[in-house]
């Protein structure tokens, strides 16, 4: 089994739950195994095959773009993390920062 | 540099450490560093930095402290409600430590100011809360060669990494672009448990500190991830991307891009 960290914002999808187990071979199958637990991820993880730039699936410690990439293959025993880019609380303020609005959504954290 | 009595006292737990000692304390005297905002993350950098010695701090934040904000951002209390943040954490600072003179930079960065305002300091910290701000602080970084400790904080979880430009990968390297907006959670969905802050914040500054005395392994081509509730620490391997838009063999951005022109990029 190949045990997997969802990170906090990819956990509704997995009923709160922050690690959980499945069988893949590769990172791509392993998407697509996780889509079939847990309906939705494949589209918040990947875009047309490919996993989206701001997230990254680190295989261990190695990121899968440096090893090879959705390709990257997986064994019994790998731990795969699911990190994304976060910016503090305020994951929408790439569209909410020009629109006018309370001061405090725009603090700095 | 003679240290006074006052100071011998007040950094003694420091000097008597061999890998700080006198020379170390003064370094850190010596040291400017400036705050990318003065809230959740930065309060807590800044005190410690403050409480260490570092002679010179800026603080950027235009923003006004806030009730909501008293959760979790430390350099301000309740007296303060109203006050600009940087005025608040320039008195917390140079209250806790005559030795400190802060600096404020009063304006939101922007693609037109960053460079004049970090240009005279040796680190950045960037404590911002929006991608906008966290990319042009690293691009900005990257074409200034100022090293820059990066954190970021989300609910019960922060990263933390180092920024060395010409040593080691940048934030884009990591992740080239940011989420577009419909992709991630409501500002109001999001919240943050406030002492997540303080462990990351005090992260950053533990980082500040050994990047200054030279001691130690920086969270260089490293993340560090770190989960509240599960309490564990983490780091994921970060190579530099030959490919990187900004610090790659073939950069693509070579001017800081303003928040209007990011917001339509990302969409």
């Amino acid at each position: 089994m190949i045990k997997v960290r969802i990170p906090t914002p990819l956990q509704k999808l997995t009923n709160g739950k922050a690690e959980v187990e499945c069988s893949a071979k590769t990172v791509a199958e392993l998407v697509d195994v996780l889509d079939k637990d847990y309906p939705g991820m494949k589209d918040r993880l990947s875009e047309g095959g490919k996993i989206r730039r701001f997230i990254n699936i680190y295989v261990n410690e190695e990121d899968i773009r440096f090893v090879n990439k959705e390709e990257t293959s997986l064994k019994d025993g790998d731990a795969i993390s699911i990190v994304p880019a976060i910016a503090g609380g305020n994951w929408n303020s790439t569209s909410s920062q020009l629109a006018a609005s309370s001061a405090s959504e725009y603090d700095y954290i | 540099m003679d240290f006074t009595e006052d100071q011998i006292l007040r950094y003694s737990r420091h000097i008597l450490l061999p890998e700080v000692g006198g020379d170390g304390q003064e370094k850190l005297l010596k040291a400017k560093v400036v705050l990318v905002g003065a809230g959740g993350l930065g309060s807590p950098v800044g005190y410690y930095l403050a409480a260490a010695g570092v002679g010179t701090i800026g603080v950027i934040d235009n923003d006004r402290v806030e009730l909501s904000n008293l959760q979790r951002q430390i350099a301000h209390n309740t007296a303060r409600l109203g006050v600009l943040k940087a005025d608040s954490a320039k008195e917390t600072y140079e209250t806790l430590n005559h030795d400190v003179k802060v600096v404020t930079h009063k304006e939101r960065l922007t693609s037109a100011n960053i460079k004049n305002i970090i240009k005279d300091y040796d680190i950045v910290v960037d404590g911002s809360d929006n991608f906008p701000t966290r990319y042009l602080v690293n691009d900005a970084c990257v074409m200034l060669k100022k090293t820059l400790v990066s954190a970021a904080v989300f609910r019960f979880e922060g990263q933390v990494m180092t920024i060395v430009p010409g040593e080691g990968p940048c934030y884009r390297c990591l992740f080239e672009v940011p989420p577009p907006p419909g992709m991630v959670p409501s500002c109001q969905e999001a919240g943050i448990l406030g002492v997540v802050t303080g462990v990351v914040g005090t992260l950053q500054a533990t980082e500040v500190i050994k990047m200054v005395l030279g001691i130690g392994q920086p969270l260089k081509g490293r993340l560090l991830l770190w989960n509240a509730l599960d309490m564990n620490f983490r780091t994921v391997k970060v190579p530099w991307n030959k490919e990187c838009p900004v610090c790659g063999e073939r950069p693509t951005i070579k001017e800081l891009i303003d928040y209007e022109q990011f917001c339509s990029l990302s969409h």
